[in-house]
């Protein structure tokens, strides 16, 4: 068995975000490689396996219910549903973008040796979240159905909200790791605009308890949009407005373009500086 | 070239292709830019950006090297450490791409890479095939194919479901490289390697190693060892500081090193 030819010619090479997206298509089965290798390399150390994904949801869900229903004690209709739906896309956003970044330090060892289309770690990291996501609905539809929350056909947005949610989070994400790549402190620096960011959305408090004259602040952030895109057809059933989608894919598409061409243009310094 | 038959042109970029070298090097510089002093937080940059303090060190790991490789050659580069051998051995497997001048290498390149990387210590050596082996780009079916032999060639046994954190490190070696070889690849990089396991299966490695270059693979070796230059290569290149210093046959080259 032969290689096909292929000729690299080093002064005939494509705009780098062309070449890195031609790339990754034909690296496909290294995206598919790395996410098995996450998920398996996990489950195979932690004794109760994937049960873990289902259980850490839960367990947050519960905490939160108690201390916002009984010290809070501001009224949100099935609570649970509502934050539990919120904190799927949440965490889906915290940990795909960390991970991103991570791997792809991780990995220079790697990158220094061998060419793989740089991005594929991102990518991949994308394609964990996803696996972990989809698990998750397992305790949110058992909850849903336990309290009685209607499920309605609005459901079938979903997938769409998923694809804008991963969209961004992959332009984030090769944008944090171009970041961690020249500054040793971005991994640390990320936890805590993570947590900034996380009580800067409403995820576990509803929108209406923000002090009115601060709302056009809040009507920045992103993730208000692509959490709302996700939540509202499971939570309320109802789809939201256009107004609302086109707001969360033009963040979307936003951040993947400047993710995208930042993470390409840069991606020749990484081989000697990671 | 309208003129030509289907047949007559194919047959014409064969001749052509056979013709023309493996790896053309023309005036390849590589330039490094990295900050002066190590600066490694985002507050301390910003102060030095406001400050304009932010000084970058520019050094030419490579500079105007040209060089031809041929079909079936064994080739070695030879130079003191920071001499620019890895660099040259990243641009080859596109890791980097140069700053200055052209690379064109045909065919499928595959870098040998070092004891275990690209492994996972939590992966049975199964699964750590089909990760290492999408590593160097290969499909699914293409490994799917090939999983037999390459089982054969490492002699791994009833290991093959086990972890890798179980694997000894002679076992971790002969996987990478029946791996890394299980196709025959046009251009087989290999840095200072050769210690693969022991002595038997670096019998069987050379083997194969020169069984490929028979049937036209180019073999580019790195090393500061003369040694192993000297008994490789046919022809050799010399660096210092990124710099060509002598290029041409093996023994020559050897000769302008020692002395």
């Amino acid at each position: 068995m032969q290689y096909s030819e292929e000729v690299y010619d080093s002064s005939q090479r494509p705009h780098p975000f062309i070449e890195e997206f031609l790339s990754l298509l034909k690296y496909r089965e290294l995206v598919y490689q790395f996410t098995a290798r996450t998920i398996t390399a996990r489950y195979k150390r932690s004794v109760i396996g994937v049960a873990w994904t289902i259980l850490n949801p839960l367990a947050t869900m519960i905490v939160l219910t108690l201390v916002f229903s009984q010290i809070f004690r501001f009224k949100v209709e099935y609570y649970p549903v509502y934050v539990l739906s919120g904190l799927m896309a949440w965490n889906f956003f915290s940990h795909t973008t960390s991970s991103a970044m991570g791997e792809m330090i991780w990995s220079g060892g790697l990158l220094n040796r061998i060419y793989v289309p740089k991005s594929v770690f991102a990518v991949s990291a994308i394609g964990t979240g996803l696996v972990n996501l989809g698990l998750s609905f397992i305790p949110l539809l058992l909850i849903t159905i336990v309290l009685g929350v209607k499920i309605t056909p609005a459901l079938l947005v979903i997938p769409f909200s998923v694809l804008l949610l991963s969209i961004f989070a992959l332009g984030v994400g090769l944008l944090l790791a171009t970041a961690a790549v020249f500054f040793a402190d971005m991994i640390p620096v990320y936890e805590v605009l993570l947590t900034i960011w996380f009580y800067a959305t409403p995820i576990i408090y509803p929108v209406d308890i923000l002090p009115k004259q601060l709302l056009w602040l809040f009507a920045l952030n992103p993730m208000l949009y692509l959490v709302q895109i996700f939540r509202d057809p499971l939570y309320l059933g109802v789809v939201p407005s256009w107004q609302v989608w086109a707001i969360a894919a033009g963040f979307s598409l936003a951040a993947f373009l400047v993710g995208g061409l930042v993470f390409t243009s840069k991606s020749n310094e990484y081989a000697y500086r990671i | 070239m309208s003129t030509l038959t289907a047949s007559e042109s194919t047959a014409l970029q064969q001749s052509t292709l056979r013709a023309e070298p493996v790896i053309r090097f023309e005036n390849v510089a590589v330039l490094y830019r990295v900050p002066r002093e190590r600066v490694s937080g985002i507050k301390e940059y910003t102060v030095r950006w406001l400050q304009r303090r932010l000084k970058y060190e520019e050094f030419w790991a490579l500079r105007d090297i040209s060089f031809d490789v041929a079909r079936g050659e064994i080739f070695g580069v030879i130079g003191r450490n920071g001499a620019g051998k890895s660099t040259m051995l990243k641009v080859m497997a596109r890791v980097l791409h140069p700053t200055k001048g052209r690379i064109v290498m045909r065919g499928k390149v595959a870098p040998l890479l070092e004891l275990g990387a690209g492994f996972h210590p939590e992966l049975t050596g199964r699964e750590n095939i089909y990760l290492n082996s999408s590593l160097l780009g290969f499909s699914r079916k293409q490994v799917d194919r090939l999983f037999q032999s390459i089982l054969d060639f490492a002699e791994i046994g009833d290991f093959i479901d086990s972890p890798l954190r179980t694997f000894s490190t002679g076992m971790v070696a002969r996987l990478g490289f029946s791996v890394a070889t299980c196709i025959r690849p046009d251009v087989l990089l290999v840095d200072e390697v050769l210690s693969v396991g022991d002595s038997s299966f670096q019998e069987k490695c050379l083997q194969r190693m020169n069984s490929y270059q028979q049937q036209g693979t180019t073999i580019v070796i790195v090393s500061h060892s003369m040694e192993t230059i000297k008994s490789f290569c046919s022809r050799a290149l010399l660096i210092d500081r990124g710099q060509t210093v002598a290029l041409g046959d093996v023994n020559e080259v050897v000769q302008h090193y020692t002395g």
